[in-house]
């Protein structure tokens, strides 16, 4: 075997503590190894010509770059080995700058171990076999999970480029959060107004099938060929007969008893219900945990009214499956309460604010219920507890948010900018109103966000405290807001007629189960984690599956779309090529010695062991083996290790090219 | 005012309390819920803030150190998890280790007389630590209306109660003493 | 029940009202209190405040000497106590630095294993059921505002397993013997502890406050399980009576006296008659033969004038 060795200078990177020269010098004395030199920038044009020249002249079968990590530019000699006609996984890298220059001093001694990690090189190419890329077909639909604003955008985006999206959605209806709020910073539109165009245009997109009250149950298969069995929740209303008329819902008698999620529990709805008059689809549910029929086989009210015999008390959960070749999570989030919480929750409740004992101490998204025009107030600023103008109110920013005691280190972002705005609103409803916030810094970075807050102080007068609240109680109607102004040094009382928490943003409960469905990780709060901060934002570990909004951190409304954008440009992008391309880096079993004990199967991380059956000729069962699916397998190596008969080879990393690479250093 | 050596003194706060004032952020929190706020000029972050920013002298010569009442309001509900009241307690340890004169004498008289009897005698002995205080703060005339109805309730007693193994807490005292050197 | 007893000098003294009934009570529930042999003060908060190794060296002698005797348990009825022995045996189980330096003053080996418990505890694990039967007097016409203060409920790691915010461990006791308490929000405000003497002003002040918000919510006695709380709120009540002639005494009682009380203990002998404030309307309202005054609806105060937001000192 003839190889060559190309030693790069890195600029100074790793010329500085590396004498290259030298150690291209005593490459050229390796066994097998035909030629050596030293380049600047082996990664420039110059650099790979030089590489592509000793190819073709001294027809070399491999090639050992030492440079910087494989990481950064393994493919970029690959390439260039490949257009000079030697298999691309012939080219092996030794990282002389991150293993080497970057972390010593002494030159000597760093060139010393730049010549090493190249013998260990140098000595492992020698087993190294051509290999081919995996090839995958793609199945061009797309599963989005969550029909928030993100997950509205992403399908939208997908399906304008031409593909099929299934939208799941586990509410009745679409529109996420953003249906509840009332106007939206920095320029205060009004948000049904723009949120619901949007949902009118899934409903009537024809590669849109907007499958609403269904969760995603199980998710099998791999990148571009994933199987889904969605669940879809019983509404005791058949979809395909209702007109959405509302008569049932009128008719419900049944009006007390629970507590609307839309509106946040500040008012009453029926047990038959749509959240709210633009929900889409505007197809009712019954809520069977109060529903009178379902309690005690009576009623029927709405089943009498309905002119469409749309009412099915019969009906059961369904389960359907789809074929998707990207997924795109958008989960969304859960606003934090202040209740007391129980002993095993990672979360402290706020027992210095009354734990939610106090009417009107309420939260951000309460209040937005009570300043839209379609809230239980009708818009008018009113408090809870008895329904006047609050006079006095208050403002909390940072509950939950940066607060260690109570389990959290983050901050959630977006309250400072929604805190403005809700202030503003109140001093726009009550022009004789005073309104105090309490903050301990205003995060707003975003383009016109910085200018938002300056209006609610300069021009609507909102008072801005620094400081946190230590107590907050109710004596005679009013809440006694005990803090402290940090910037003048003085205690600050404040007895309020309302108080507005701006509790923090926190992962969906069920998030970490969904995860788990899905295969991807998330951190200690229960946040989907992306495949790297900065250069991979929307994908995660498992290939074909893409975040959008706040499922990964807490996120405001053009950052979801924005997100969501993102995601569905990663999906187009899977979908830009009938067949997927993906490294050869992925184990194989020996199914002669392979005795079947599945342990493998119990360690991959990937569900990418299958079972499969040995026959002979006449169709008799031998025996059963494992088998790697090429599409999942992501190429870690560990069934490898833990085979106990070593029938399992990780393609690339076979045992013989590590243990060249070993005895090269036992050598030393 | 002593010429401080800044990082023996951070050193030292360190090693007691177990923890950085580094961990402040200064949100104001445990002034807020501070029953002793209204009565102290500097709000007690304003003390954890001399210490971040190392004007330590400004911190010992604090009123507010003498003032906080240990009730642990502000420990219990920090966001930070930081012990403020542990804190407070290492500041005043630290300003009589270094002689800084205090800026609330009576409270540290008190402290002082109180502790006294406990060494002389192994228990609080109130009546001779309310003669020992009256003495140092010469403040006489304070609740001597209150004093006939509490000996006729039998609430003071006029002997001290002498603890045998006084040789121990002596030690302990000594070794305290010791300490603070 | 075998139970160490270290009443703390308190109890001894300022509190003695509190160590009586607590004796009585105890008798009448058949638990035996052990005192411990010898035992010396804890340091109280004038060790803390001032230097930290006496605050872990003088309480380490009494859980010593508590294991000498043979103790298990040790009841440490004074919360300033309990919170002090507890800190104690919490910093030299952590710290093992502190803990060799405790062993070398005390010439002794410092051993884990000593459960202390406050007064709330020990009634809880005799079991609220069995105050109930011991229940001969109807106290259902007073109304009691628990007062927790500091040292029951803080620091959170170490204090009584109750709720920092809003403890209701204390309401549960008073109820089990046929009590009525108010919901209030001052349970667990400070009321100035050690200031008593040096800052006699502040308590003053703190105590009021308290005393007013029980008040309000309608209580006719407060209840208190801490000799410091108990000689701030009952005592200091004269000094807050000479400044606000409006102010209308109202009784401090111990748990341990309340209890008492209910059980048919002589008054005497729970010592109800060494109080500062008086507790005989207190007395008579429980014996008065008049059915409970009913709630009164409460009317709504007038829109406080000092509407504007409080700042700075005097505000």
């Amino acid at each position: 075997m003839k190889i060559g060795v190309f030693v790069c200078h890195c600029g100074e990177n790793i010329g500085r503590t590396v004498n290259c020269p030298e150690v291209s010098k005593a490459c050229a004395s390796f066994p097998g190894v035909v030629h050596s030199e030293d380049y600047k920038y082996m990664c420039s044009d110059p650099g790979q010509n030089l590489i592509k020249q000793a190819i073709r002249e001294k027809h070399l079968d491999a090639v050992v770059v030492g440079s910087c990590s494989p990481h950064m530019h393994e493919k970029t000699f690959r390439k260039a080995c490949a257009s000079a006609g030697i298999n691309s996984y012939m080219v092996e890298i030794a990282n002389l700058r991150e293993h080497c220059s970057w972390i010593h001093e002494d030159i000597n001694q760093a060139t010393k171990k730049a010549i090493d990690l190249m013998r260990f090189a140098v000595e492992r190419v020698k087993f190294n076999q051509p290999l081919e890329t995996i090839k995958v077909p793609v199945t061009k639909r797309s599963l989005v999970i969550g029909g928030g604003i993100s997950g509205i955008q992403a399908a939208l985006d997908i399906a304008n480029a031409g593909f099929e999206v299934v939208l799941v959605e586990k509410e009745p209806s679409i529109g996420g959060h953003m249906s509840q709020l009332s106007e939206t910073f920095p320029t205060l539109d009004c948000s049904q107004c723009i949120l619901t165009p949007r949902m009118v245009e899934v409903y009537q997109h024809p590669k849109i099938k907007l499958l609403s009250y269904s969760e995603v149950e199980h998710v099998e298969g791999f990148i571009g060929n994933f199987k889904v069995t969605i669940r879809r929740k019983a509404k005791s209303v058949k979809e395909e007969l209702c007109t959405g008329c509302g008569l049932c819902a009128e008719k419900c008698p049944i009006k007390k008893k629970a507590l609307s999620e839309f509106d946040e529990g500040l008012s009453n709805r029926p047990a038959i219900y749509v959240p709210f008059p633009q929900a889409v689809p505007n197809v009712p549910v019954i809520d069977r945990s109060v529903c009178t029929y379902f309690k005690t086989g009576k009623c029927e009210m709405c089943k009498k009214v309905c002119g469409r015999e749309a009412i099915d008390f019969t009906q059961q959960d369904t389960f359907v499956t789809e074929d998707v070749g990207s997924i795109i999570v958008a989960t969304g989030y859960k606003l934090y309460s202040i209740d007391k919480k129980p002993e095993d929750s990672i979360y402290k409740g706020y027992g210095e604010y009354g734990y939610g004992k106090f009417k009107n101490v309420i939260n951000g998204l309460q209040f937005e219920r009570i300043a839209s025009a379609s809230g239980p107030t009708s818009g008018e600023m009113l408090r809870p507890s008895d329904k006047t103008v609050p006079k006095k109110i208050v403002f909390i920013q940072c509950v939950g948010s940066r607060d260690e005691s109570k389990g959290f280190s983050y901050c959630s972002k977006i309250c400072c900018m929604y805190t403005a705005k809700h202030a503003m609103l109140y001093k726009h409803k009550v022009h004789d109103g005073e309104a105090y916030v309490f903050y301990m810094d205003i995060r707003s970075g975003g383009k016109n966000y910085e200018e938002f807050v300056r209006r609610a102080i300069e021009e609507d007068h909102v008072n801005y405290i620094r400081g946190r609240v230590s107590r907050i109680y109710e004596e005679d109607g009013k809440l006694i807001v005990k803090g402290e102004d940090t910037i003048a040094g003085l205690p600050v009382v404040i007895e309020a007629d309302l108080v507005v928490l701006a509790t923090a943003m926190i992962a969906q409960q069920e998030a970490p189960k969904l995860a788990q469905t899905l295969n991807i990780s998330y951190d200690k709060y229960g946040y989907f984690q992306e495949a790297h901060p900065k250069l991979r934002p929307v994908e995660t570990n498992t290939g074909g599956v893409f975040l959008a909004g706040a499922c990964h951190s807490p996120r405001d409304i053009p950052e979801s779309v924005a997100m969501g954008s993102a995601a569905a440009a990663k999906s187009l992008v899977l979908f830009g090529a009938d067949m997927l391309e993906r490294e050869p880096i992925i184990a194989k079993v020996d199914a002669t010695t392979c005795a079947g004990c599945f342990y493998c199967q119990k360690v991959c991380a990937y569900n990418a062991i299958e079972k499969k059956e040995i026959r002979d000729r006449l169709g008799n069962l031998q025996k059963v083996v494992a088998f790697v699916n090429s599409g999942l397998c992501q190429g870690c190596g560990t069934c490898n290790a833990t085979c106990p008969s070593k029938s399992i080879e990780l393609i690339g990393f076979k045992d013989d090219q590590i243990f060249a690479q070993i005895n090269a250093f036992a050598e030393v | 005012m002593k010429n401080l050596k800044a990082k023996d003194f951070k050193q030292k706060l360190i090693a007691i309390t177990s923890q950085d004032p580094a961990q402040c952020y200064q949100c104001g929190k445990c002034s807020a819920g501070c029953p002793v706020r209204d009565f102290a000029e500097a709000p007690p972050n304003r003390v954890v803030r001399y210490v971040q920013l190392g004007l330590y002298d400004k911190a010992m010569t604090s009123p507010t150190i003498w003032l906080c009442a240990g009730c642990q309001t502000c420990t219990s509900r920090c966001p930070q998890e930081f012990d403020l009241a542990k804190f407070m307690d290492a500041v005043r340890e630290l300003a009589i280790a270094y002689g800084v004169k205090s800026a609330d004498k009576k409270t540290q008289e008190f402290h002082e007389a109180f502790l006294k009897q406990i060494e002389n005698f192994g228990r609080a002995y109130e009546l001779g630590m309310l003669i020992d205080y009256k003495l140092k703060s010469k403040d006489f005339f304070q609740d001597v209306d209150l004093a006939p109805s509490t000996f006729s309730k039998g609430k003071l007693s006029l002997l001290p109660h002498n603890v045998k193994g006084k040789q121990q807490i002596k030690k302990i005292f000594k070794e305290s003493g010791e300490v603070k050197k | 029940m075998k139970l160490g007893y270290y009443p703390g000098c308190s109890l001894n003294g300022t509190a003695k009202e509190f160590n009586s009934s607590l004796k009585e009570v105890f008798a009448a529930l058949n638990v035996d209190l052990e005192e411990l042999n010898d035992w010396s003060c804890c340091g109280a908060t004038s060790a803390h405040v001032t230097s930290h190794i006496l605050s872990v060296a003088l309480p380490a002698r009494n859980l010593l000497i508590a294991k000498k005797q043979g103790l298990n348990e040790l009841l440490a009825p004074c919360a300033a106590c309990y919170s002090r022995l507890v800190s104690s045996q919490q910093e030299l189980k952590l710290d093992e630095k502190m803990r060799m330096k405790v062993e070398d003053l005390l010439e002794e080996k410092v051993t884990n294993g000593l459960q202390i418990i406050n007064l709330i505890q020990i009634f809880q694990k005799i079991g609220l059921d069995k105050l109930k039967e011991k229940k001969q007097v109807d106290i259902s016409k007073i109304k009691a505002a628990c007062y927790y203060g500091c040292l029951l409920v803080r620091p959170v790691d170490i204090a009584l397993p109750d709720d920092m915010e809003s403890p209701d461990s204390m309401e549960a006791i008073i109820k089990s013997i046929g009590g009525k308490t108010v919901d209030w929000n001052f349970k667990t405000e400070c009321c100035g502890a050690a200031h008593s003497i040096a800052h006699t002003d502040i308590v003053e002040k703190l105590c009021k406050g308290i005393i007013d918000n029980a008040q309000k919510h309608g209580a006719d006695v407060i209840i208190v399980a801490c000799p410091m709380c108990h000689s701030n709120l009952d005592m200091r009540q004269l000094n807050i009576i000479k400044h606000y002639p409006d102010h209308k005494p109202i009784p401090v009682l111990y748990l341990s006296q309340l209890v008492g009380l209910s059980m048919g203990i002589d008054e005497k002998k729970l010592g109800l008659g060494v109080h500062y404030i008086s507790t005989k309307p207190l007395l008579e309202k429980i014996k008065s033969d008049a059915l409970p005054t009913e709630v009164k609806k409460e009317v709504p105060a007038p829109p406080v004038s000092n509407d504007k937001i409080k700042k700075g000192v005097e505000a």
